[in-house]
């Protein structure tokens, strides 16, 4: 077993990274498309504290973008829940199937 | 083999079993809950990077602020006990095959590529040295990104209320429906 | 001096006419003829101004050394292509181009006159005064053309006046039939015209009638060479040419086998009849060949030997039949066909020069006493037709109480189409025969016995109206139309009686010099004898009641009822188009169409649709959908990028 270096945590990042890309395919409830959405923000952030830590170490960039990246992940899971909310008043139904009136 | 490398592996394996059990089940407040050990096993990598003001911040905005407002979410729009419907067997397997080509190209290109680092110097992530940073106008400072995204949280403070909210007249018209369908 | 803007007004003021009737005639009341009058006081002016230009022509300027000029007076350049290919509009006189003038305004005038009268109470009198402008327009313009593709124009023009004047009673599905028929024989025929027309001008490389002439008769000119020496399946293709501009006039004139569009076109109104069919439109043929006689006679005899036997043929079978008619206008139009054939075999056995031209002068003098007698013979029978209300013979019979001026006019105009001296067609037939006889004895012998057939059916016809049987009990008082109706048939019977003591040879000839017409009086005593013998045997058939028509009749036969039912020619060619051209290339085309030229069209709309309705999944409106293409193609740029792109 090696030693974890860069390339043990962008695996993590990676998989993690795809995982919620999978999610974000092949679920139907607008609810759990958003938390595979939160799943691929947060491969982004270890990506970026990895860099940060192991390439450029004398410059704290990758934690900054970090941080901002969680506060506009929250801002957006904020307004996201609010524009689920919205269609269940019209749809009565976060199934994602449903909401396809802009088809052919 | 010392501590550290099999904390990082039982850390690693721990997010990504979470990651895929919160992107498989059925039940979606047991999804919930698996995307919070994700989160929380994210955390603890962040520890064990040795940046601890990034873990603290990932447990109390991502633990304890956005996997909340997602739980409240699902208590307001459906029944969190009912199993979700099941995707098409067509398209998960699509979707898992197209992930996973992705994954494969992009683990790939990773392993090709050496990265160097390319200074010996480093500056520790401590409070002290982030507050700096983050305040700063000169090189290296933060000072507009922090204005930047106080703005963009404000509006999407106000986003948030003005979309979520219901018109009065929609109220009415909600109120009025049910008094005639209890009629019937 | 030739004075252009008389010349101009001629043509020009039959078309004022026509346009000014035919856009404000509606807001004339028909009941008071004004319309009528407007139109025939036009014509009036173009008649004296064409009498005026004629006169001066032949009495004071024309001549130059003794011999007629061809004149231009104007001409301006309509098309201009390239350096070398124009299209120019002009006007030429000449002998015979001023002589159709001068008839066609006349006859044209007594139509108008006469029209007055004969459709006094139609509803759609002031359409019918501007089509007759038009008409008349168009035929002034034909004879006045100075190049080739003019006189085409116009031919087209006088084409569709006389489509409009024939199918004037379009509620009548018989005359609509007809005026279709008449147009498309014609212009059927006007292919080869059209082609005739190319062909000549392509190597004569001019269009021009004088240079045209000019460069195909001299045969020491490049242009004549080259005419001559070309040739299609052994004919030359100046022939070829000269053949099918012949074609041309061979459909205008009704000659055999275009014939079948003029009985049928008697469905117009009988003024109509007279003007076109019996004066001017069917000349026109005569009027073209005459005026490439010079390249028919000089260049190529051959061609001039077709027009002459076509001719002769002609007159000979439209007399046959029009002893068997029974409806007048028919028996008129049969002899009008007869008639032009004489026209056309005359010129056909002309020579270009001198004595040897007089069957040129004759067919030009036949020409002109033939619009009057026959104009006069159609106005007669628009009389009669008038006063008993139908076509039929039977229906007449001892009409000369009823209508005396009809009555003597009829009779003198039957003389001078007999050729009984000393009335105008003895003279102009007379210089006929002469001609045949002095080149063609065969043709000679046809026409002789033309003649003697001419008289017969004309006399058949005459005492079948006026005398024959007792008048029907329906017929009460005398019925002349009218001054109106009167008066065109006192002064076309005048012309009828005096017309033939013009010296026609020494207005018009072949070549332009005068020639001397002499008296042959020996010679005529056998035309004469025939017609006398003719008017014979009619008066003994049909002036009284009797059995001998039916007995002759029936002893004749099958060719009695052959005859009667004009040979079959539209019955063989209505096979032709019916069973032949229509099954075997009308129907496969329209197949083809449908089914072949259909589906390709179709085809492409369908694999559109097709296509389209593959594609148009892709937009689901499912946002999960869209991000996997979206990741796919990503992938695909990413893997392109890395691997392909150095």
């Amino acid at each position: 077993m090696l030693q974890p270096g860069l390339y043990h945590i962008l695996f993590i990042s990676t998989a993690l990274f795809f995982i919620g890309i999978y999610g974000f395919f092949s679920r139907r409830n607008l609810i759990t498309i958003l938390m595979s959405v939160e799943l691929v923000l947060n491969s982004v952030n270890l990506n970026f504290i990895a860099f940060n830590k192991y390439l450029w170490a004398d410059k704290l960039d990758g934690l900054f973008f970090a941080i901002f990246v969680i506060a506009i992940a929250a801002a957006e899971a904020a307004v996201a829940i609010a524009i689920i909310i919205n269609l269940y008043r019209s749809h009565h139904s976060i199934d994602v199937e449903k909401a396809e009136e802009m088809k052919y | 083999m010392d501590g550290s490398t099999i904390i990082f592996y039982l850390l690693g394996i721990f997010t990504l079993v979470s990651a895929l059990m919160a992107v498989t089940t059925r039940q979606i407040f047991r999804a919930a809950i698996f995307l919070l050990f994700t989160l929380i096993g994210i955390a603890g990598l962040y520890f064990w990077m040795q940046f601890q003001f990034i873990a603290a911040v990932q447990i109390v905005v991502y633990v304890g602020g956005i996997t909340v407002l997602i739980i409240f979410s699902i208590f307001l729009t459906q029944q969190a006990g009912d199993k979700m419907p099941k995707q098409k067997i067509k398209r998960q397997l699509f979707s898992a095959l197209a992930a996973f080509c992705g994954f494969a190209l992009v683990m790939v290109q990773i392993f090709q590529y050496t990265f160097s680092s390319s200074t010996t110097s480093s500056v520790s992530p401590t409070v002290e040295n982030i507050g700096d940073r983050m305040l700063s106008v000169n090189e290296g400072g933060f000072a507009l990104p922090f204005e930047a995204v106080s703005m963009l949280l404000l509006a999407a403070l106000v986003g948030c209320i003005v979309i979520a909210m219901r018109s009065v007249k929609a109220t009415v018209n909600e109120q009025k429906k049910e008094i005639f369908n209890l009629k019937d | 001096m030739l004075n252009e803007t008389y010349l101009l007004l001629i043509p020009l003021l039959p078309l004022a006419g026509f346009v000014i009737l035919g856009l404000f005639g509606k807001y004339f009341n028909p009941a008071k003829r004004g319309t009528g009058i407007i139109g025939t006081l036009l014509l009036l002016i173009s008649a004296l101004l064409a009498l005026y230009v004629a006169y001066g022509y032949f009495f004071e300027f024309g001549k130059a050394d003794g011999v007629y000029q061809k004149l231009i007076p104007f001409q301006y350049t309509w098309l201009q292509f390239s350096e070398g290919v124009s299209i120019k509009m002009g006007a030429l006189i000449d002998p015979i181009s001023l002589m159709m003038l001068v008839v066609i305004t006349f006859i044209s005038l007594m139509v108008h006159i006469y029209s007055l009268g004969y459709m006094k109470g139609e509803e759609r009198f002031s359409t019918y005064y501007s089509f007759l402008g038009l008409f008349t327009f168009s035929m002034l313009g034909l004879v006045m053309s100075s190049n080739i593709f003019q006189i085409y124009i116009f031919w087209e023009l006088v084409g569709i006046s006389s489509f409009l004047l024939i199918g004037f009673y379009y509620e009548k599905p018989s005359a609509v039939a007809a005026c279709k028929k008449a147009f498309i024989v014609t212009r059927f025929a006007d292919l080869g015209f059209l082609i005739g027309i190319l062909i000549l001008s392509f190597y004569a490389r001019t269009l021009d009638f004088n240079t045209l002439i000019e460069r195909l008769t001299s045969p020491g000119s490049t242009e004549f060479n080259m005419a001559v020496t070309s040739s299609f399946l052994g004919i030359s293709a100046l022939t070829w040419g000269m053949v099918l501009v012949f074609m041309g006039g061979a459909g205008k004139s009704a000659m055999l086998p275009f014939h079948i569009w003029l009985p049928d076109a008697m469905e117009g109104p009988t003024p109509v009849s007279a003007l076109i069919h019996a004066a001017t439109m069917v000349v026109a043929g005569v009027y073209l060949v005459a005026r490439l006689f010079p390249v028919f006679a000089l260049s190529t005899p051959h061609a001039l030997e077709l027009v002459a036997y076509v001719g002769a043929i002609t007159a000979l079978f439209a007399a046959i039949i029009a002893c068997a008619q029974t409806d007048i206008k028919r028996v008129l139009a049969f002899s009008t066909i007869s008639q032009i054939g004489y026209m056309m075999f005359a010129l056909g056995v002309a020579k270009y020069g001198g004595e040897a031209g007089l069957g040129y002068t004759a067919a030009m003098f036949h020409l002109f006493t033939h619009a009057m007698f026959k104009g006069l013979l159609f106005l007669c029978a628009g009389s009669v037709i008038h006063f008993i209300h139908s076509n039929e013979m039977k229906d007449m019979g001892g009409l000369r109480k009823y209508l005396p001026i009809t009555h003597i006019t009829f009779l003198v105009a039957c003389l001078a189409i007999s050729g009984i001296p000393p009335f105008a067609g003895f003279f102009s037939k007379e210089e006929i025969l002469l001609a045949a006889s002095q080149n063609n004895q065969v043709i000679y012998w046809i026409g002789l016995f033309t003649s003697g057939l001419t008289a017969f059916y004309m006399f058949r016809l005459y005492f079948n109206i006026f005398w024959n049987k007792a008048p029907s009990s329906s017929v009460k008082s005398r019925g002349e139309g009218g001054f109106v109706m009167i008066l065109p048939l006192i002064l076309l019977a005048i012309g009828a009686v005096f017309a033939g003591f013009i010296p026609f040879g020494n207005f018009v000839t072949s070549d332009g010099k005068p020639l001397e017409s002499v008296f042959h009086w020996q010679f005529s005593i056998l035309p004469v004898l025939f017609g006398l013998v003719g008017i014979f045997i009619a008066m003994k058939m049909y002036k009284k009641e009797n059995q001998i028509p039916d007995k002759i009749a029936a002893s004749f036969g099958g060719f009695y009822e052959a005859a009667l039912h004009k040979f079959y020619f539209d019955e063989i060619y209505l096979f032709i188009t019916k069973k032949i051209i229509f099954n075997l290339i009308g129907k496969p085309a329209a197949w083809f169409d449908k089914n072949v030229v259909n589906s390709l069209v179709n085809a492409t709309g369908n694999t559109t649709e097709i296509f389209s309705s593959k594609i148009k999944r892709i937009q689901s409106g499912k946002v999960q959908q869209y991000a996997v293409y979206f990741l796919l193609a990503t992938v695909l740029m990413a893997v392109l990028f890395i691997y392909w792109w150095k």
